[in-house]
Parts: C-alpha cells; sequence; structure tokens
C-alpha cells in the first residue's frame, strides 16, 4: 500500500508514472470534503481507469484501515494536504508505514522545501510528529525519483 | 485573445504543451489562432489552475481543451464547466483538432464539441510499411 500526500490526488503522476509501477488495484482518498461531495468524487472515479475509488473522512479511513492492510488489493491511499495524513496517522495508525510526499504547491504561508512540495510550519511540525511515531517519511514526486527524507527537509532552510 | 464574436479556445496542458500547440496552430492557420489562449498548470495548484481557468474563460463561450482528462488540466477544467451552457471540455487535445477549431468558432457549442472530438480521433492513425 503506498500512501502518498499529494495536493492533486488522482492524476498524470499518479495515474501513470506510479501507476505503471504499482498496477494499483483501488485508490483510496482520504479528505473530509470530498467524501461528502459527490459530484467531485465522480470527477476523481473518471480519472482511475478501472480501478476501485473509495473516499473516506480521517476518521472513517483510520477506523477501515486494517481491513484495506489484509485485503489483497494493490492500493494507492492519497490525501491531499500533510493535515489529513496525520489525522489518518493518530494513535499509531500508520506505524511502521512510509509515507510519501508527492506534491504541494506554493501557497499562502508554505515555503519551498523542494520544486514540487512547499509546506507550512504546521506542516513541519506534522511531519515530525508522524516520523516520532514510527512512520518513515520521504519525499520523492515520481517512483524514478531520489527519495528525500524527513531529515534532509528539516535540514533545509524552510521558511 | 478573447473574441465577443465567436467561441474562445483555452488550451490547457501540462509543462510547454499548451503553448507549444497554439504557436503551431499560429505557423499554419496565422491570426486564426488569436482566439485561443494557452494555460499550463506548471507551479499550480489545483485550487489555482481551475480559479485561473474560470478566470480566462469568463462569461465568453468557450472550449476547454486539455491534454490528459485525467490529469490536473482535465480535473480543473471539468470542475470549472460543471453545469455550465456555454462552456465545454474537449480531453486529448491534438494540432488537427485544433485546426478545426479555429475555423469552425460559429458553430453551436453543443455541435462544436462532439464534431472536435472526432476530428481529433479521425487523425490519429497507425501506418505499417506493409
Amino acid at each position: 500500500m503506498l500512501y502518498r500526500v499529494d495536493e492533486r490526488l488522482i492524476h498524470g503522476q499518479v495515474v501513470i508514472a506510479w501507476g505503471h509501477q504499482l498496477r494499483p488495484e483501488r485508490y483510496v482518498i482520504v479528505d473530509d470534503h470530498l467524501a461528502g461531495s459527490a459530484w467531485e468524487q465522480d470527477l476523481y472515479r473518471l480519472g482511475a481507469g478501472s480501478a476501485d475509488v473509495v473516499f473516506a473522512t480521517s476518521d472513517e479511513a483510520r477506523d477501515a484501515l486494517p481491513e484495506w492492510r489484509a485485503a489483497p488489493v494493490r492500493t494507492i491511499l492519497l490525501t491531499r494536504d500533510v493535515g489529513s495524513m496525520c489525522r489518518l496517522g493518530e494513535s499509531g495508525a500508520l506505524q511502521g508505514e512510509s509515507v510519501n510526499l508527492g506534491g504541494i504547491h506554493h501557497g499562502p504561508d508554505r515555503a519551498e522545501a523542494l520544486t514540487y512540495l512547499h509546506l507550512t510550519h504546521e506542516d513541519m511540525a506534522d511531519l515530525r510528529a508522524l516520523e516520532a511515531e514510527g512512520v518513515e517519511v520521504t519525499a520523492r514526486d515520481l517512483p524514478e525519483a531520489h527519495g528525500v527524507t524527513l531529515a534532509t527537509l528539516l535540514n533545509a532552510d524552510v521558511g | 485573445m478573447s473574441d465577443a464574436q465567436g467561441t474562445v479556445g483555452i488550451v490547457v496542458g501540462h509543462g510547454g504543451l499548451s503553448q507549444g500547440l497554439i504557436d503551431a496552430v499560429r505557423r499554419i492557420a496565422g491570426d486564426a489562432a488569436d482566439c485561443l489562449t494557452p494555460l499550463s498548470n506548471e507551479d499550480k495548484g489545483p485550487d489555482e489552475l481551475r480559479a485561473e481557468l474560470d478566470r480566462i474563460v469568463g462569461d465568453q463561450k468557450a472550449v476547454v481543451f486539455v491534454d490528459l482528462r485525467s490529469g490536473s488540466c482535465g480535473m480543473a477544467a471539468q470542475a470549472c464547466c460543471r453545469d455550465s451552457l456555454v462552456r465545454v471540455v474537449v480531453c486529448g487535445v491534438n494540432l488537427p483538432m485544433l485546426l478545426d477549431f479555429v475555423f469552425s468558432r460559429e458553430v453551436p457549442l453543443e455541435e462544436l464539441a462532439p464534431h472536435l472530438a472526432e476530428t481529433g480521433r479521425n487523425a490519429i492513425a497507425s501506418i505499417t510499411g506493409a
């Protein structure tokens, strides 16, 4: 199961680059807003090809995680921001897993950590907390790209 | 780039694709390409891309061409044109489709969009030496 933070959720980089390598049968989108927006769900489903797409709030996803992990279904779990991934990981729900930081564009209070990754101070604190709970955090936009550890990101001049 | 007389086209694509396609239209069709506006997703998040597209289209009658339906460009275009009677999305943009468009802007939108998709499909061919 790939856990990825990517503002664009299901889009070309995920479906084509990561999808070609991982051949996902299911996308799980953890997003409190999208979980209640049928028309936006339809848009994302169109982009997923034949793969199943599940939408869930952070709380719903945390409850369902053990079942998703146990099922023999190749899955990419996506959140659009760091905060959603951290809420999912509350109470050690993501302990032992790896989280991929895939893409967050520039925006208010965000500083560039990598060309494809812009983080707020709150994001950085959330990521530290995730790692402290036993989650490996690595930035990598494409499968063949060099992974950047959280330690390296934290040492970068962000903000 | 806007033109109140006919439907305008906005080409939304990854990287420099949209500008490149419009440059190619201009080389072939000249000033007819003025009705086309490029929009790249480069350095834009989903909300920013959608807002920029919405601003460019404004209240004009528009065809929004996108490269990948399932990409961020396609998502932004579909969200921007949702429930609109004067905005349509055509996915899988290619040069023949755009060339057809710049000379077909007076065709009613409900006929124009499927016609352009058909033009794009018909331009794709596999040619072998056998």
